[in-house]
């Protein structure tokens, strides 16, 4: 089917057999629950349509939704997610499967509808599985691969997949949409152990003083640890079924690389153009697009960056007040202890949707493979594109 | 359960559903709620409770009171969980999955920080939508968890501790928010009044809310012997005085139809109620008859409403 | 004083599967005033029973009352609402 990632998302939700959405409109991300409301409403999905009143109630009510065993569903962006924020960090203390869906918008000031990462950036503390996507039909995947990874007994973590709104939610891709036969054998019902049952009542969302609370706490870190692992599995598995795996990342041109340029989403499709242009030129450029990014997969990416030289990441949310975007802060704490380690330089792009362009990504690549030759990094963090700032090497 | 009322304090189930052993305050009406709803509905039953006093003394982790399913997510969100409970326990059922054939009732137990004012828009939603749900308002009139902050619901004039005494306040400056006539605006079966004095009333008010298709909505009166500043011994009394004096009138609004419940025929004076309270020790003679003023108009208009004098004059 | 629980050995998902173990905590330590019942007083009504917060008024066989005193709080309220005083407090 031709579909936009938007509508990709619906089709896959359709497919996994939900019990209940919850609906609240946000640029970019509306079409998701507009086109559930017409599967519903055909009879195709039998769910229990919620159009709730905020996005806060929609996570809520999702929560408690799952909190009595159903398989639930809610799509947000931008300041419907920041709204959410406080009930991200209960959706997943309390364990329960929950796959959300985010068309990555700008936060508030100034009002933008349009791309970035910063509304899932501004959350990412909150203990939720995020996978970034970069195409219509990944994330058709990687949505039914989220709730069989969230449901998996070792794991109960809930699991948002992302993808770049207007740049991937608007625009239209040739799709295989999964036959849904297939998809329900791939996401059996499995009993949960701790839901609300009167035959079994138990107290959910207890209350713990300091002799507790840090308990409950690590309970949450010691499953994240084995969500890469199962990730994998997943992939593997649905790679079986389905023919199509993606694993954690994505490489392009990355084992001889001495230039990795690292980025998520729809902008590391642009920048395999961009490699190949700078390897005409001469530069060893390669590509790496995380795809898991939390919980960081620690071991596989300091395996995969400290084969390069210089380290090019490409943030497109923005950090207030810190040394650079959170990409560049993860990968930086991935080298800390290390006394060889590659360069790295941070550039944020694309914020408030600006477009990133293969002369963009080729300049980015230019400007750090010139710092790799001065074998100095001046300025770690670039602030790339906004009129009036100049960097230049 | 039966479908008829209850007519006497015999009458009540005797299965205790909530424990002893909690940390509510001596004297707490809302372990006398919690207690009588959970034997009113018995078993079968998922109760939804936002952060406040009950939620927090009964759940202190490895503590819990609780003998049926209950689930405390946040502050303000109480009724979209609610709503979500409802709607998982719906397509489950539908789909064969879980709860075929079994009665679940989703009961909300809120106070009324978590209800009148952050907890509001959530309410309205749920009731708008119309989920078969009955929500519980236990008023005691303030943010009692945190030590005694004003909310909507506080009454005009009394002391909390941000409408405090002093040279330029008297306490609360504005009027109690209705939520009752809020929730009732939204057309839903059942609206109801009640008050823990009045324990028989309160089952039964449940019992019908439950057993009612839709949203329910009750408010009950707890009034609160550290927030009120009144001996424990009296929360019971305390709440009867509310009904006996008139401020708080005992009905229900049920498809529409007004009804008040527990008819008072000889009104005392609201004095009786205030001057019990020390959260209204510094009333003045004048403010008094300001109040007193306030519940003669409320009482005339209800009076009205129903056709005859059902909550009668002031007596001495 | 109980040995705290490991992290492993607790419920996952901030949930307590042990419904009731409130009951472990003995809140009778809280009590300044004790109610004591004459039952020659009693007249069953069962009020007592309905008010008590804690529900630490128990309902005999009989038809008579008998307090838990390893929870009551001590408030006073099954004596405020005694009709027949049969229940007084005591320090």
């Amino acid at each position: 089917m031709f579909l936009s990632t938007n509508y990709a998302v619906a089709y896959a939700v359709k497919s996994c057999d939900v019990d209940v959405v919850t609906a609240y409109p946000i640029t970019p991300q509306t079409t998701v629950v507009e086109k559930i409301s017409e599967f519903v409403a055909d009879g195709e999905l039998d769910a229990e349509f919620i159009p709730i009143e905020s996005e806060h109630s929609a996570l809520s009510a999702v929560i408690g939704a799952s909190a009595v065993g159903a398989r639930v569903f809610t799509a947000t962006a931008s300041q419907g997610l920041a709204l959410m924020h406080e009930i991200l960090f209960i959706a997943s203390t309390m364990r329960l499967p929950v796959v959300m869906s985010i068309a990555n918008r700008s936060l508030n000031m100034p009002l933008n509808i349009h791309c970035d990462y910063q509304d899932m950036m501004a959350s990412r503390d909150c203990g939720w599985v995020q996978i970034y996507v970069s195409s219509a039909q990944e994330a058709h995947d990687t949505v039914i691969q989220a709730y069989r990874l969230a449901e998996r007994s070792e794991i109960l973590v809930p699991v948002c997949v992302c993808y770049d709104g207007f740049v991937l939610s608007h625009t239209y891709e040739p799709v295989e949409v999964r036959e849904r036969n297939e998809v329900l054998k791939f996401l059996p019902r499995v009993e949960r152990p701790n839901v609300l049952d009167p035959r079994k009542p138990i107290t959910m969302g207890v209350m713990a003083l300091p002799d507790y609370a840090y308990e409950f706490k690590y309970q949450l870190v010691d499953a994240l640890t084995r969500v890469p692992r199962a990730l994998e599995e997943v992939d593997k598995e649905y790679e079986r079924t389905f023919g199509v795996g993606y694993g954690l990342y994505e490489e392009y041109k990355a084992e001889d690389a001495e230039v990795l340029l690292i980025t998520m989403g729809a902008i590391a499709s642009t920048a395999k153009i961009a490699i190949d242009e700078v390897r005409k030129a001469g530069i060893k450029a390669g590509l790496f697009r995380p795809r898991l990014y939390r919980p960081i997969p620690a071991e596989l990416w300091r395996e995969k960056f400290e084969r390069a030289k210089m380290l090019a990441i490409v943030d497109r949310t923005i950090s207030f007040g810190a040394i650079g975007g959170p990409l560049f802060t993860d990968i930086a704490s991935l080298f800390a202890n290390e006394a060889e380690r590659p360069l790295m330089m941070n550039f944020i792009v694309g914020l408030g949707g600006r477009d990133v362009t293969v002369k963009d990504l080729v300049e980015i690549v230019r400007t750090s493979h010139k710092a790799l030759e001065k074998g100095r990094v001046e300025r770690p963090c670039v602030y790339y594109g906004v009129r009036g700032v100049e960097y230049g090497e | 359960m039966e479908s008829s009322a209850f007519k006497s304090i015999k009458d009540l189930p005797k299965v205790e559903y909530f424990s002893a052993g909690h940390r509510l305050c001596q004297g707490c009406p809302e372990g006398i709620i919690a207690r009588l709803v959970t034997k009113v509905l018995g078993p079968n039953v998922i109760v939804v409770s936002p952060t406040g006093c009950l939620e927090v003394s009964t759940s202190v982790y490895p503590e819990t009171a609780w003998k049926v399913p209950w689930i405390h997510v946040a502050f303000e969100n109480a009724a979209a969980v609610a709503s979500g409970v409802e709607a998982g326990i719906r397509a489950l059922r539908r789909k064969g999955i879980k709860f075929v054939g079994e009665k679940v009732h989703v009961v909300v137990l809120a106070g009324d920080g978590g209800t009148a004012d952050i907890g509001l828009q959530a309410l309205s939603g749920a009731l708008e939508r119309g989920h078969d749900f009955v929500y519980i308002c236990m008023d005691n009139e303030a943010y009692m968890n945190t030590g005694i902050q004003r909310s909507g619901t506080t009454p005009f004039k009394a002391w909390t501790t941000t409408t405090p005494v002093g040279a330029k306040w008297r306490g609360k400056l504005q009027l109690k928010k209705d939520v009752v006539s809020i929730a009732a605006a939204h057309r839903i079966p059942y609206v109801a009044v009640a008050s823990i004095s009045h324990p028989l009333d309160f089952a039964n008010k449940v019992k019908k809310a439950a057993e009612m298709e839709g949203p329910a909505y009750i408010h009950v009166l707890a009034p609160c012997p550290t927030g009120w500043r009144f001996d424990p011994s009296k929360t019971v009394e305390v709440a009867r005085l509310g009904v006996l004096t008139g401020m708080w009138i005992l009905y229900e609004v049920e498809v529409g139809k007004f009804r008040v419940t527990v008819p008072v025929p000889r009104r005392r004076p609201v004095r009786d109620y205030l001057r019990i309270q020390g959260r209204f020790s510094h009333l003045t003679d004048e403010e008094i008859a300001e109040i007193q003023k306030y519940v003669d108009e409320e009482v005339e208009r209800v009076n009205k409403v129903v056709g005859y004098e059902a909550i009668g004059p002031l007596t001495k | 004083m109980t040995e705290l629980k490991k992290w492993y050995e607790m419920p996952i998902g901030c949930t307590n599967t042990e419904p009731g173990s409130s009951l472990k905590n003995l809140t009778g330590g809280w009590r300044t005033f004790t109610p004591i019942v004459d039952k020659s007083k009693c007249t069953k009504c069962h009020l007592c029973w309905v008010f008590c917060p804690e529900g630490a008024v128990e309902l005999e066989e009989d038809g008579f009352v008998k307090i838990n005193y390893s929870y009551c709080k001590g408030c006073g309220i099954c004596a405020n609402e005694c009709y027949p005083k049969a229940i007084t407090m005591k320090r």
